[in-house]
């Protein structure tokens, strides 16, 4: 299912970035590499070689950096220890101008990341903020990459049960990798230890002010739904378990202005009660 | 003629063979130096003379053999530089080289006979072609050495005789001499007198060691791994001159006869791994060629003469495949067995190290157990807070709640999150409450050992577990360490030494055997008509020399005990030690499928397990097969408890585990 990725000739000229954050085992909580951002090493890895770049916007003694680096091994060619450029900031700092910017200097011109920190505040936005800021196209749930030549990059996009679709994105881009992409390979502890931290000198973070002015609470657990299948055939029991939840109720929206489109979304939103109901007015663009 | 030749042809070989000793000599300083220590030198004959010997003599056949050849040789050779190397013709001198080649000479028939149809162990090659030389040898001598003591009228001294018998002793003299420093099966002694001079572990030689068990059984004296200096160049070994130099001095050592190749677990189980063949690769490896002139069985599956090393060559897979490095179970068993001293364990955690820290190609389960010893302190992946799960209604008091100290601190090891081992555990706790032992446990602070990750060559993990350990230890008081896991007995009582922990652990069978002696336990007589076999494992027996207390338990329980055919120091392994559980390297058949074969053979209903790793391997062999109970198990089944005990909540449980 994941095709081997074929790197083009002319990778050699291309900037490959990673951009990797500080991971949670989800046991222990201990930092260590987040699990999709590793893949996305992974797949920067089997790309570009060793000439793929890190980037982290955080702590310099984030536990998990040297794990990244631990990835550089058995590449071909030189093979050179790992770099990371670090871009300090405190955790309550905003990570996107800082990256953008950083981004914009390197001359990257495809920048692999997983979907979603395992800490902090895990939206799962930051691609869309950073391709916003940048002007580049985004995809995600990116299963494999499939041919990267020229101003084009050809990537599988993991949907559900196991379906993939095919999507070719202009250059420069950003590459969101889920969970179904190739295993990441195991940090060895030589290449971490060689692996270089370089932070990057002048740049002031800038304190992500739309964070302090939220209200924080602690997640409520919510009960679970049953699923309750009544049936006396086995093999309907079956398909219910193994299948996935298929959208029900729900309705293929083609051939909208992008307007008219935002509004069926929160319309939407709104009948969800996650939008309040009444228009208060002032909450135009916040959802973008 | 022969008064003018033999001094020539004496000198000669001497001289040729002394070029090639300082070419080998070079080939063995490729490696990492070290301080050398020119006074050991004059240990040589005692560790020759009296710990090699003890283990040749294991086979007293071979034993006698190698005393009349190698002695008759030595001294003949020496004699022969003095009559007729230097002219000395004197007629005593002249019947002791007589006596010393007629000597030589039954040795050497004794072992043409071997040869006549060798063992599957044995090299052929050279090594069959070094019995008819030591033949030509001795006879060669003996003959020329006749008309010293006059018995021979010195008609030898010309004609086609003469230059048949030259040609003998030439013949002789090259495959002693010559061979010995040019690479040949001679080699083994050359470079044997250095390698047991300049041993990496000379504690093997020392007689008298601290430990008492370690000193009836030598092959316990020293055991623990060699720490890595994490802040080198390189981690572990990737090609052969990263060994160090008297690690190639003791692979050239190797006299290939097969003593390893036989007790290897793996060898026998068809997986690709052969001791002997792997020493011989480092040799190739050392001096640079291919393996294509080893004459000896080659790794199961794997086709000899298809590879080839150098010295500044990387070992795998050029030399060794890495399936051959991940299938050693580090049983020991090869090490046990070796006359020559030569460590195979050390050598194979070396280039595990290199793969695992430097190449990060540790065999797939392997690598995700080290990111879950490194992300949650044990390899199952497991909250920690869960380690005490088994004893929720046990009552076990912990070593927080105890600051004034206990006698014994009770080490769980990564056994307590698997639900067999829970059933050991419950046993153990229940004999320690019965005792009326004081005793404690550390609970979530308990690590890893570090056991696993450390034999599958990551080293950085084993020293980061040790550390954090050792830093745990130090917080509290106790008189002891004891544990029902061998590894985490051989681990924290040997290992962590070298990194400021020194602890007096005990392993439970030995704890209960003093229990037992201390009559502080008292159980009922065991039902008549059961046999019970005792399974050694291997970090409790061979690497720790405790083969007396599992027996003794047995014992008082007042059981039969039927041994096994390999037991003891030759107790072969289950199969689960070294990582191997993980790496999981196909074979023809699984080992503890072997080892209950063996169990079989005994007819014993039950075997009695001492570690949780045996304990797991053997069960996973299919019914019917005889029950697999640790000995913990065994003394809390037959538990006789005095009534109304201040213990009484204990006989609550005695009916066993209701699965939960």
């Amino acid at each position: 299912m994941t095709q081997p990725e074929r790197s083009a000739s002319v990778a050699g000229e291309a900037r490959v970035v990673a951009l990797v954050s500080s991971g949670r085992h989800p046991v222990s909580g201990r930092a260590g590499r987040a699990r999709e951002d590793a893949r996305a090493v992974e797949m920067g890895l089997a790309l570009a070689g060793a000439s793929l770049h890190l980037a982290h916007a955080g702590d310099a003694e984030d536990a998990a950096l040297p794990e990244y680096l631990g990835m550089f091994h058995g590449l071909e060619g030189a093979g050179g220890p790992g770099e990371l450029s670090l871009l300090p900031m405190a955790a309550g700092d905003d990570a996107v101008p800082l990256l953008a910017s950083w981004l914009e200097a390197y001359g990257a011109n495809l920048v692999l990341t997983g979907q979603r920190a395992e800490c902090g505040e895990g939206s799962g936005l930051l691609p869309y903020l950073l391709a916003e800021r940048l002007g580049w196209a985004v995809a995600t749930g990116v299963a494999a990459i499939e041919h990267y030549a020229g101003d084009r990059v050809t990537v599988l996009q993991a949907l559900p049960q196991g379906q993939r679709r095919r999507l070719e994105v202009r250059l420069p881009c950003l590459l969101c990798v889920d969970g179904v992409a190739p295993m990441p390979r195991q940090s060895a502890f030589g290449p971490s230890r060689r692996g270089r931290v370089e932070a990057v000198a002048n740049i002031t973070a800038e304190p992500d002010t739309l964070q302090a002015a939220w209200q924080w609470q602690p997640a409520r657990a919510r009960p679970k739904r049953l699923k309750v299948v009544k049936s006396t055939n086995a093999r309907d029991r079956f398909k219910a378990a193994a299948a996935k939840s298929a959208a029900s109720g729900g309705q293929v929206l083609t051939d909208l202005t992008p307007d008219e489109a935002a509004q069926k979304l929160i319309d939407y939103l709104r009948a969800e009660k996650v939008l309040p109901a009444v228009q208060p007015g002032d909450e135009g663009q916040s959802s973008a | 003629m022969l008064q003018t030749l033999l001094p020539i042809l004496i000198f000669a070989a001497l001289a040729v063979g002394a070029a090639g000793a300082v070419r080998r000599i070079r080939l063995w300083r490729q490696g990492r130096r070290t301080p050398m220590r020119w006074h050991r030198l004059v240990l040589m004959p005692k560790r020759y003379l009296n710990d090699l010997h003890h283990v040749v003599a294991r086979d007293k056949a071979i034993a006698h053999t190698h005393v009349a050849t190698a002695g008759g040789f030595v001294a003949a050779m020496a004699l022969a530089l003095v009559v007729h190397g230097f002219g000395w013709r004197n007629p005593i001198l002249g019947g002791l080289l007589l006596a010393a080649s007629l000597c030589m000479f039954i040795g050497a028939l004794a072992v043409n006979r071997r040869r006549i149809d060798p063992p599957a162990k044995l090299s052929k090659g050279p090594w069959q072609r070094l019995s008819k030389s030591l033949l030509a040898y001795s006879v060669g001598m003996f003959l020329v050495s006749l008309p010293l003591v006059g018995v021979a009228p010195t008609v030898l001294g010309g004609g086609v005789l003469a230059l048949i018998l030259l040609a003998l002793v030439a013949w002789g003299l090259a495959e002693m001499l010559i061979g010995m420093g040019w690479g040949g099966p001679m080699k083994h002694a050359f470079a044997g007198t250095f390698h047991l001079a300049f041993h990496r572990r000379p504690e093997r030689f020392d007689d008298q060691h601290r430990d008492v068990a370690h000193d009836v059984h030598r092959g316990s004296r020293s055991t623990a791994l060699f720490p890595l200096d994490l802040t080198a160049k390189t981690l572990g070994v990737e090609k052969p001159a990263d060994f160090q130099w008297e690690q190639l001095l003791g692979f050239d050592a190797c006299v290939q006869c097969g003593r390893c190749q036989n007790v290897c677990p793996a060898y026998a189980a068809g997986q690709p791994l052969n001791p002997k063949k792997l020493i011989q690769d480092m040799v190739v490896g050392m001096a640079g060629g291919s393996d294509a002139r080893y004459a000896g069985s080659g790794y199961p599956g794997i086709e000899v003469g298809k590879h080839h090393g150098g010295p500044s060559d990387a070992i795998v897979p050029q030399l060794v495949e890495a399936q051959t490095l991940w299938a050693c179970t580090t049983c020991r068993a090869c090490v046990e067995e070796c006359p020559m001293m030569i460590e195979h364990v050390d050598a194979i955690v070396d280039m595990r190290r290199f793969i695992t820290l430097e190449r990060g190609e540790t065999p797939e389960k392997g690598a995700a157990a080290i990111d879950n010893l490194i992300a949650t302190d044990n390899p199952g992946g497991l909250d920690n807070a869960s380690r005490l799960d088994w004893a929720a209604d046990l009552d076990i008091p912990r070593i927080q709640q105890r600051p004034e100290g206990v006698d014994v601190l009770l080490w769980l090891g990564d056994g307590a999150f698997d639900m067999r081992n829970q059933r050991t555990l419950r046993a153990l706790v229940k004999i320690l409450h019965a005792a009326e032992v004081d005793f404690a446990v550390l609970g979530d602070e308990e690590r890893d050992s570090g056991d696993v990750a450390r034999r599958l060559g990551d080293e950085a993990t084993f020293q980061r577990l040790a550390e954090r350990n050792i830093a745990t230890l130090s917080r509290y008081r106790f008189q002891r360490i004891v544990t029902a896991d061998p590894h985490s007995f051989h681990v924290l009582g040997r290992e962590y030494g070298a990194f400021g922990g020194n602890y007096v652990v005990k392993h439970h069978s030995t704890f209960i055997a003093e229990l037992f002696d201390a009559g502080r336990l008292s159980v009922k007589a065991a039902e008549p008509g059961e046999t019970v076999t005792y399974h050694d494992p291997c970090y409790l027996g061979r690497y720790n020399g405790e083969f007396a207390a599992p027996r003794q338990v047995l014992a008082a329980l007042g059981v039969e005990v039927a041994e096994m055919e390999r037991s003891g120091y030759r107790s072969r392994c289950c199969g689960g030690g070294g990582g191997a559980a993980l790496s999981d390297v196909p074979g023809k058949a699984r080992i503890p499928d072997m080892r209950m074969e063996d169990v079989r053979e005994t007819g014993a209903t039950t075997v009695a397990v001492a570690c949780p790793q045996c304990t797991a391997m053997l069960e996973g062999v299919v019914e019917p097969r005889p029950q697999v109970k640790d000995l913990a198990e065994l003394v809390a089944s037959a538990l006789v408890e005095p009534a109304a005990a201040p213990t009484a909540r204990n006989s609550s449980e005695a009916p066993e585990e209701v699965p939960a």
